[in-house]
């Protein structure tokens, strides 16, 4: 088997790859659910109908896929530069602590200002944590895929510190769990009383403003020229450090906002399963949407909808909902697999 | 030689898309004969090779050796049948040594330590035979690029090979190394070998085949017994047109617009530092820095271009004391650079034309305003450069990696050459660029002369060298002679210092007397 480069395909091509590999996902996916005893077809059938089958399915899924697609954009901006932010995680984290400080009482605020506020101060959070890995990277050449990633655990760790000190709530019945937000801190509902809030509005606008930054601003075309050839954009005179800290800091920015969407529109509190892996997911999400921003948010509503609609199949079907898991793993397997085909045509002898 | 050809491709061709890379083309060599190829870049002389070492399968045509028709797109069968390859960018692994480089792929992986023994007795064998001097032992990393390519030879020459493909080899060698490679040579021919040679540089493939095969656009456009063919005979052959000679103005010496004294310094990347240079750049000159490579030039360069401090000494430019020295400092300096490594360095290859262009000058208010690109003024300046510097591409959108290296230059150098800089980094230029191009590359440089800019060039290439500068330095070890007027020293005496280990020669106006009587008709020298 060879490689052979290949021209850039069309759009209309470039999206045949993510369909593809979609695909293939639920055609491995049902291998297992075979083994599972189960018809694929039912169960495919029912995830799809827990996904998107009724109007609370829907809100379910978007509500799911509003982090993801935070921390989607937050790996698509670092990845995008390679800036390899396997951190996520404890980015966001790092804003929902922040969100749980300023937002218990703290700050009396009206709504209107405090809000936009706990997302500032998240977002600054998470954008000083993914700092220090990228300063340890320019300084002194320390891998920032290690670094990212043992950050997390440290992350979750210190959050379980607090959680069982200064921050637990007194009246918590001894849970680990923090106090609840005030109610100026909580971002309201879309739609009557669905769990679906304005984090999602806040996402879809993030998507929009990073598209923006990637193709229209100077930083964008840094971000780009930094991730493709480093030796040659401080050749032509960028400030590539510099850059790279710029990286990170709308990158541990974003994810951050995860932690603050879903305290401050979900949750209400912080506890230690405010994330099931977002940071995580946050990935695979990127990889599917191929780093596109505006596909990040696409991606995310697929990845959610696999979660969202496996949940309601395993109750009636009685497949474990682990099979969600196994997909979206599967799918970042076969999405690298499709962007490798992408840009290589395969012989075979 | 009537014998049975050892290498026969009938009919060969490819085609990518809509461009026939190699049309037709047949081609026989007989043993112990010396083809070369010639052509410029993009007439399909890689393509061709590639077919017959199996790393494209073509769409007609067939590859024979010794009476054998090779399967097509088989690496594994060509090099069983006896072909092996030299390519231009080796195929070395820089962390093990040169014996476990050419026994790789050879025999198992764990082989028992008597095997190893053997192996390193032939290769020895084969090295003083051969004059491929290299010891087995040591670290690929460690070696030069002439070693590296002896390494290379040797690999062929392990898995008996004979039939041998050289593709550019003289392209990354010094002068003396090239006079090594082509005494290696002839000793191989002698030995049975039928070697290919592709080439741009026209006094190589006069000197070491016995054909010449000349590729344009894809095809053979003719071929010639080297013994009866001439220099110019090839030229036009190769780019269908005569070449044109830059006529050479006597220059305009202006003020001092860069200088260095006593400058020095310590990058920790490289391996030879500048020692005390001393070096001015004048206005509406060419100074050439002649020298093997290594010998201090990147470090040269790379106190041009901003990515080298200089640590003691002054370094100063207009008359003003340099201070912080960044490649942005350097480009607001007025420097344009011509990096010696286009693809690594001088291009981001995955991004488009357009977005190349612009990499120097996007923050300037011309392409951005508030942080924000107008993505329409590159468009206009990607398509200006197009358009002027003669750029063959589909257009602003194009990946630049998907140009040839000349065409990669022009617009490097269009990049370079707006708005007309007053200083002129040209590093290797024309390195691996055909006769067209290299030409171009010249005829720019030489127009930037005569509006008053003050140029340094660094290259490999004496003739290049000579022909351009009107001052040449020699650099050695980290030291530069002192200057020599154009036409002052003979070559000989440029190469005596170019090997000089750090003794400064007499001065070269004593000395040139003879040299300069016999450019008189060609040169003014002041």
């Amino acid at each position: 088997m060879r490689l052979e480069p290949k021209p850039a395909p069309s759009l209309a091509v470039t999206l045949l790859y993510p369909a593809g590999a979609i695909l293939a996902t639920i055609l491995i996916a049902s291998l297992l659910v075979l083994a599972a005893g189960a018809n694929p077809f039912s169960v495919f059938g029912l995830v799809l109908k827990g996904a998107a089958g009724s109007q609370f399915a829907l809100v379910e899924t978007l509500t799911r896929a509003t982090p993801l697609i935070f921390t989607g954009l937050a790996v698509a901006v670092a990845f995008r530069a390679r800036l390899w932010n396997i951190g996520a995680e404890a980015q966001l984290y790092a804003g929902a602590v922040i969100t749980v400080v300023l937002g218990t009482g703290a700050l009396p605020l009206p709504a209107p200002i405090l809000l936009p506020l706990l997302a500032i101060a998240a977002a600054i959070a998470g954008a000083l944590l993914l700092l220090g890995p990228a300063v340890l990277k320019v300084r002194f050449g320390v891998d920032e895929v290690v670094t990212t990633l043992l950050l997390n655990f440290i992350m979750l760790l210190f959050v379980s510190m607090l959680l069982e000190g200064v921050l637990k709530d007194p009246m918590g019945l001894g849970w680990p769990k923090s106090q609840s937000l005030i109610a100026e801190a909580r971002l309201p509902r879309i739609i009557g009383n669905r769990r679906l809030h304005y984090g999602f509005v806040l996402a879809l606008a993030c998507s929009a403003a990073v598209w923006f930054v990637m193709k229209k601003t100077a930083l964008g075309y840094e971000m780009r020229a930094v991730g493709h050839n480093a030796q040659a954009a401080r050749f032509a005179g960028m400030p590539v450090n510099a850059i790279l800290f710029k990286t990170a800091l709308l990158s541990g920015g974003l994810a951050a906002l995860a932690g603050f969407s879903e305290v401050a529109g979900l949750k209400g509190n912080l506890t230690l399963d405010l994330s099931p892996g977002f940071g995580y997911s946050g990935i695979v999400v990127a990889m599917l949407a191929m780093l596109n921003p505006l596909g990040v948010v696409v991606a995310a509503i697929f990845v959610a909808g696999v979660f969202v609609g496996a949940d309601a199949m395993s109750r009636s079907a009685g497949v474990p909902s682990y099979i969600a898991n196994v997909m979206v793993a599967t799918a970042l397997l076969t999405m690298v697999t499709a962007i490798m085909l992408s840009r290589y045509r395969v012989r075979w002898r | 030689m009537t014998a049975a050809p050892v290498l026969r491709l009938a009919a060969i061709t490819k085609r990518f898309g809509p461009l026939t890379a190699n049309d037709a083309i047949s081609l026989d060599l007989a043993k112990g004969e010396v083809i070369a190829l010639l052509g410029e870049n993009g007439a399909g002389k890689t393509t061709l090779m590639n077919i017959l070492f199996g790393h494209y399968v073509a769409d007609e045509g067939t590859v024979e050796a010794f009476g054998k028709t090779l399967p097509p797109g088989d690496p594994r069968a060509a090099l069983d049948a006896g072909v092996g390859m030299v390519h231009q960018h080796f195929t070395l692994a820089d962390n093990m040594s040169v014996l476990e480089n050419i026994v790789l792929g050879t025999e198992p992986l764990f082989a028992p330590r008597l095997r190893r023994k053997q192996a390193r007795d032939r290769i020895r064998k084969l090295a003083s035979d051969f004059g491929l001097q290299v010891d087995p032992d040591r670290q690929v990393a460690n070696l030069t690029v002439g070693e590296r390519q002896r390494v290379e030879i040797l690999k062929a020459l392990y898995r008996d090979a004979r039939i041998l493909i050289l593709d550019e080899p003289t392209a990354v060698l010094t002068p003396l190394e090239t006079d090594a490679l082509f005494a290696t040579l002839r000793k191989l021919v002698a030995d049975g070998m039928s070697v290919i040679f592709i080439s741009h540089k026209l006094h190589e493939v006069l000197a070491i085949s016995d054909r010449v095969v000349v590729l344009r656009g894809g095809k053979v456009v003719g071929e010639r017994r080297t013994s009866g063919a001439t220099r110019g005979e090839l030229a036009s052959l190769m780019v269908g047109q005569d070449i044109e000679r830059p006529a050479i103005a006597p220059p305009v010496t202006g003020a001092a617009l860069l200088s260095l004294r006593a400058a020095s310094t310590r990058a920790p990347d490289l391996r030879t530092q500048l020692a005390s240079i001393d070096l001015d750049l004048n206005t509406g000159e060419i100074a050439g820095i002649a020298g093997v490579s290594g010998n201090g030039q990147a470090a040269l360069s790379g106190v041009l271009s901003g990515t080298v401090p200089v640590v003691s000494g002054t370094f100063e430019i207009a008359g003003r004391p340099v201070s912080i020295w960044t490649p942005s400092a350097s480009l607001a300096s007025g420097i344009a650079r011509i990096p010696e490594d286009r693809h690594a360095v001088g291009a981001i290859g995955d991004m488009s034309v357009m977005e190349n262009v612009i990499s120097e000058q996007y923050r300037t208010r011309r392409f951005s305003r508030t942080g924000l690109m107008d993505w329409h003024a590159a468009r206009t300046f990607a398509e200006e450069v197009i358009r002027d510097y003669d750029v063959r591409c589909p257009g602003p959108d194009a990946r630049i990696r998907l140009l040839s290296g000349g065409n990669m230059q022009k617009l490097i150098l269009g990049r370079a050459l707006d708005p007309e800089p007053a200083i002129i980094l040209a590093n290797q230029p024309t390195r691996g660029l055909d006769v067209g191009a290299i030409a171009y590359v010249h005829k720019r440089l030489l127009e930037a002369r005569a509006r008053g800019a003050a140029i340094l060039l660094i290259s490999e290439d004496l003739d290049e060298l000579l022909t351009l500068s009107d001052r040449v330095l020699v650099m050695s070890e980290g030291r530069l002679s002192p200057p020599s007027m154009r036409g002052e020293r003979s070559v000989r005496e440029i190469g005596e210092l170019m090997a000089g280990r750090g003794e400064v020669l007499p001065s070269p106006r004593s000395r040139g007397e003879g040299a300069r009587r016999a450019d008189e008709g060609r040169h003014h020298a002041p």
